[in-house]
């Protein structure tokens, strides 16, 4: 081997992301959201530091909407790589009830990710954070930098981010301010499936297409995951569908998809005519949306 | 996203099997608003099909509502930013952008033009490997690509495209295609960009041509379209050639049987067995293995790690390594050394302060690091190197740093990691320069392999200090040892290194044998000259006073010295003043005829024309006339190296 392939570079750079923020940060945590890019960084962490374990637990912020298998998937994975998992809800969010069907989306996504992400950092002063975000998600992320960095309030000023010329990172940050950091800035969607499938990376089984059982509103269709569900009348179906994001389930349309294998997945992909973020119902409101998530701290 | 390929609805996995092993290359544009650039950048992700139908959707729909083309589609829109800078219809900042092809994965930097962009030009430019210049055919080569080109070619990129937009308005004409790429060359070649390092190409991002597909209208034009060079380029920067370097970012210790290095590699290639040198100790042992898990729970060794690839070696000894030294082959290892020669590109609203301590971060390694005044810096739009006491915001200049310990470092040239850095702003946190090593100015005495040269420069970084001379005339009584007596004083106080040849003093020693004739006068000058010249090569900062009243030995000694070393300073005091106060009585025994040849009085004395500083004593105190004197020299950055 001379010359590395594009995976191997993105690879090498993730791992020399991570191996500076462990060198330079003061306490670190890997956000971890359980979704494809999650376990991505999470395999890159594990080779990052072989033979050591990676050097900072992982955490969640659970909404408490998520699918019930990707509750169950997180707990396996932390257990088998024996990590320290830590999981944070909103407590206050819960005390006032909050979810997607009482509140809308737009509120329950405030309060139990955005606020409640803030309330845990705050809780265990980690200061630099990891997150699975790719700048090829959406135009605004195209910009954002691989360390991002963020005021006491967890808030994201666009203007005043730092320059990352070479591979060189300026990780210093007064007491109070902390930092996001983004190891797979630099992939695609495509990246993280063929990594995912020639690493053999453990991933959701809701990714594969199975019969589940769905309703379908306003043209996305939605998995009845739990009898939290609130059904209109509506008789849920079995449909042959898959995930190609995951967050909470009522904010998260299934593809109708026969895709059961990776290389199905991969292909399916590559054939369809619409991007990943389709399926996100938080999205449709506006372009700019995701940049005015990102400044008032939601990742 | 329907990438090209038949294959991929044929057969995935031969599709997967042969997209594993694309490269990666990632290049920038530079253009300045109006000249195609998102057009050009926009249709490269549609044509490469990395546009999916909703966000094409969206285009449509954008285009209709802002776009510049009526009817049609308008790609520029496909890579527009930040709300705020798509209201005002321009890009600002660096993007990124992807998209893959058959052969290779593109990450693109995208970079405004504008002069005050050009930090974010240069970050963009840091890690390309491609630069495409962009010219509207229209206009030519402007000062801005003169810039972009400076920049890029500062930063290291090897390939430039120059892509020769809008040929659909000038008629596809091959003649000025012509034009403008023997005037680019002309310029390139100044600069020292090298004629095979440039492609150009005519196109037209807008119609189409040249882009992906040759067309009619360039048929004339035999060379290949922009992504066909894209997908051939060679990556010329062969970093697996060079010397073995890897910054240690993190000493991975799990237990006691186990201490390996983890870094990335910067260059070079490195086998199980190779010995290294790991600086800046210089301390060496053997590689025993390169660890690297190739698959979780499974093969965990590598028998090579190659350029890129972030590894953890094992050694055979225990030698004393942390984070931030450079292992290095063991024949060919970088320098260490304390105190550099570099180029910075200022980053931040606020000034350089010369003289203050920033934090340097160079590979893994941060270090307190305090510049100096800038040796000159550099218009970027005419490429003069011009005087300047500081650098501001996007300034480029060469400014001397001294370090608080022994680094491991490459020239820049050499090697983009080991050689380039950051400079931190202890107290904001900002990222406030981009820094680049040329050559360091004192070697690090432990690295015994480094003969060191004693010159004139060693001798005055030991100093700290830029010597010269400060040659004082004027007419006796002018009050030149008075000023260069009270100006000593205070570059003594300030730690400065100073010695004064005064024109009573030197006669009653040295220059004894001399008389005050014309053919004397001269011989006296020369003779002061050469002792100045001594003392400058010893780094110090010499005062001369000497009424010396003739241009043309001033002049001599301004040559035999140095332009920039030699510093005229003027004592303008009119005769009559100089007469009146008359402190050694001289006046008074020359008007009555008992000196001859006195200055003033029977023999002439010559103003200087272009004196660096006129002092007016008439109105000045020796102390005021010696502040003046100090300030110009702070400014001009004799002082300022290394104060603290
Ligand atoms: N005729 C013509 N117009 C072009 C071409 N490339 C870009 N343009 C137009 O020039 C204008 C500026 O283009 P844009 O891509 O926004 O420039 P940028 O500021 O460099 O990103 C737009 O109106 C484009 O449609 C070209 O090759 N031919």
């Amino acid at each position: 081997m001379t010359r590395l392939t594009h995976l191997q570079r993105l690879e090498a750079e993730a791992i020399h992301i991570m191996r500076e923020v462990a060198a330079e940060a003061e306490k670190p945590v890997m956000l971890y959201s359980v979704g494809k890019d999650s376990a991505v960084m999470l395999h890159l962490a594990q080779k990052a530091f072989y033979p050591s374990k990676p050097p900072f637990p992982l955490m969640h912020v659970d909404t408490t909407w998520k699918f019930g298998e990707m509750i169950a998937f997180r707990d396996e994975m932390a257990k088998k790589l024996d990590m320290e998992l830590i999981v944070h809800i909103n407590q206050e969010g819960v005390e006032q009830g909050i979810g997607p069907f009482s509140h809308g989306s737009a509120l329950h996504t405030d309060v139990m990710k955005t606020q409640g992400l803030k309330q845990a950092l705050d809780k265990y002063g980690f200061d630099a954070a990891f997150g699975g975000a790719r700048r090829d998600e959406e135009k605004s992320r195209a910009k954002e930098r691989i360390f991002s960095f963020r005021s006491e309030q967890h808030r994201w000023d666009p203007k005043n981010q730092r320059p990352e010329p070479w591979s060189i990172y300026n990780t210093r940050i007064q007491p109070g301010e902390s930092i996001r950091v983004f190891p797979l800035s630099n992939w695609t969607e495509l990246d993280i499936w063929q990594y995912i499938h020639l690493e053999n990376i453990p991933i959701v089984p809701l990714y594969f297409a199975a019969p589940r059982p769905v309703v379908e509103r306003e043209g996305t269709l939605i998995m009845v995951d739990d009898d939290r569900m609130p059904l209109d009348g509506e008789t849920p179906v079995e449909k042959m569908v898959r995930f190609r994001t995951l967050g909470c389930y009522p904010l998260t349309g299934a593809v109708e998809s026969s895709a059961a294998t990776l290389p199905d997945i991969i292909q399916e992909m590559l054939l369809t005519t619409q991007s990943e973020r389709q399926g996100r119902v938080i999205d449709h409101d506006s372009t700019a949306s995701m940049e005015k998530k990102k400044q008032e701290g939601y990742f | 996203m329907s990438h090209k390929s038949d294959l991929i609805a044929e057969d995935i996995n031969a599709y997967l099997k042969a997209h594993e092993t694309k490269s990666l290359l990632r290049f920038i544009t530079c253009g300045s608003v109006d000249d195609g650039k998102s057009t050009l950048i926009g249709r490269l992700l549609y044509e490469s099909k990395m546009v999916f139908e909703d966000q094409l959707a969206a285009l449509e729909s954008d285009s209709q509502k802002v776009g510049t083309q009526g009817e049609g589609l308008d790609f520029a829109l496909l890579v527009d930013g930040l709300a705020a800078e798509r209201e005002q219809g321009i890009t600002i900042d660096v993007a990124y952008r992807f998209f893959s092809t058959e052969g290779r994965k593109y990450i693109v930097a995208d970079t405004p033009g504008h002069e005050q962009y050009t930090r974010n030009m240069a970050t963009g430019a840091s890690t390309a490997d491609l630069a495409i210049l962009m010219i509207d055919a229209r206009k030519g080569v402007l000062t801005q690509t003169r810039r972009h080109s400076y920049i890029v070619n500062l930063l290291g990129v090897q390939n430039l495209v120059l892509a020769i937009n809008k040929m659909d308005l000038v008629d596809y004409s091959e003649e000025r295609y012509d034009e403008i790429v023997a005037e680019y060359k002309t310029f390139a070649t100044e600069i020292g960009i090298s004629d095979d390092r440039i492609t150009p190409i005519p196109m037209s991002a807008l119609v189409g041509d040249n882009i992906t597909e040759k067309t009619d209208a360039l048929s004339w034009y035999e060379g290949g379209t922009l992504m066909e060079h894209l997908e051939t380029v060679r990556l010329s920067e062969n970093k697996n050639t060079k010397p073995f370097r890897m910054p240690v970012q993190w000493v991975n210790r799990p237990n006691l049987d186990f201490r390996g290095f983890s870094g990335q590699v910067a260059s070079g290639t490195l086998n199980v067995g190779d010995e290294i040198r790991a600086l800046p100790s210089g301390k060496t042992s053997k590689v025993e293995s390169i660890v690297f898990p190739v698959k979780i729970d499974g093969e965990d060794k590598l028998d090579q790690a190659v350029a890129d690839q972030s590894v953890t070696i094992t050694l055979e000894d225990e030698i004393d390594i942390s984070r931030g030294d450079i292992i290095c082959g063991k024949d060919h290892p970088a320098e260490a050394a304390d105190q550099f020669r570099s180029t910075l590109l200022w980053m931040d609203e606020d000034e350089m302060l010369p003289g203050r301590t920033y934090l340097m971060k160079i590979g893994a390694k941060t270090v307190q690091a305090t510049v100096a005044a800038p040796k000159h810096v550099v218009d970027i739009n005419s490429l003069e190197k011009l005087a300047a006491p500081t650098l501001t915001l996007n300034a480029i200049g060469s400014c001397n740093l001294a370090l608080d310990q022994n680094i491991a470092f490459d020239a820049y040239e050499d090697n983009r990691t080991t050689g380039g850095f950051i400079l931190i702003d202890r107290m904001t946190n900002r990222t406030v320069a981009l820094g680049f090593i040329e050559y360091a100015l004192r070697r690090a005495s432990n690295i015994h392999w480094q003969a060191m040269e004693v010159d004139e420069v060693a001798r005055a970084e030991q100093k700290g200090q830029r010597p010269a001379v400060l040659w004082f005339t004027g007419l006796s009584g002018s009050g030149k040892s008075t000023i260069a007596n009270a100006l000593e004083k205070r570059l003594f106080a300030m730690g400065r290194h100073t010695m004064t040849l005064d024109g009573d003093n030197v006669r009653h020693g040295l220059n004894r044998d001399l008389g005050f004739t014309e053919a004397d006068r001269v011989e006296n000058i020369r003779r002061v000259s050469e002792v100045s010249q001594l003392m400058v090569e010893a780094g110090l900062i010499t005062l001369v006073s000497f009424i010396s009243p003739f241009r043309s030995e001033r002049d001599m000694a301004r040559e035999r010295i140095g332009d920039g070393k030699f510093l005229e300073i003027f004592v303008d005091t009119p005769l009559s003043v100089a007469e009146d106060r008359d402190v050694k009585g001289l006046y008074k025994k020359a008007r009555a005829g008992e000196i001859k040849n006195f200055t003033g009085i029977d023999s002439p004395y010559e103003a200087p024309e272009n004196p660096e500083i006129t002092i007016n004593t008439v109105d000045q105190t020796p102390d005021e006339a010696a502040e003046i004197i100090v300030k110009y020299l702070t400014q001009r950055g004799f002082l300022s190296d290394w104060v603290i």
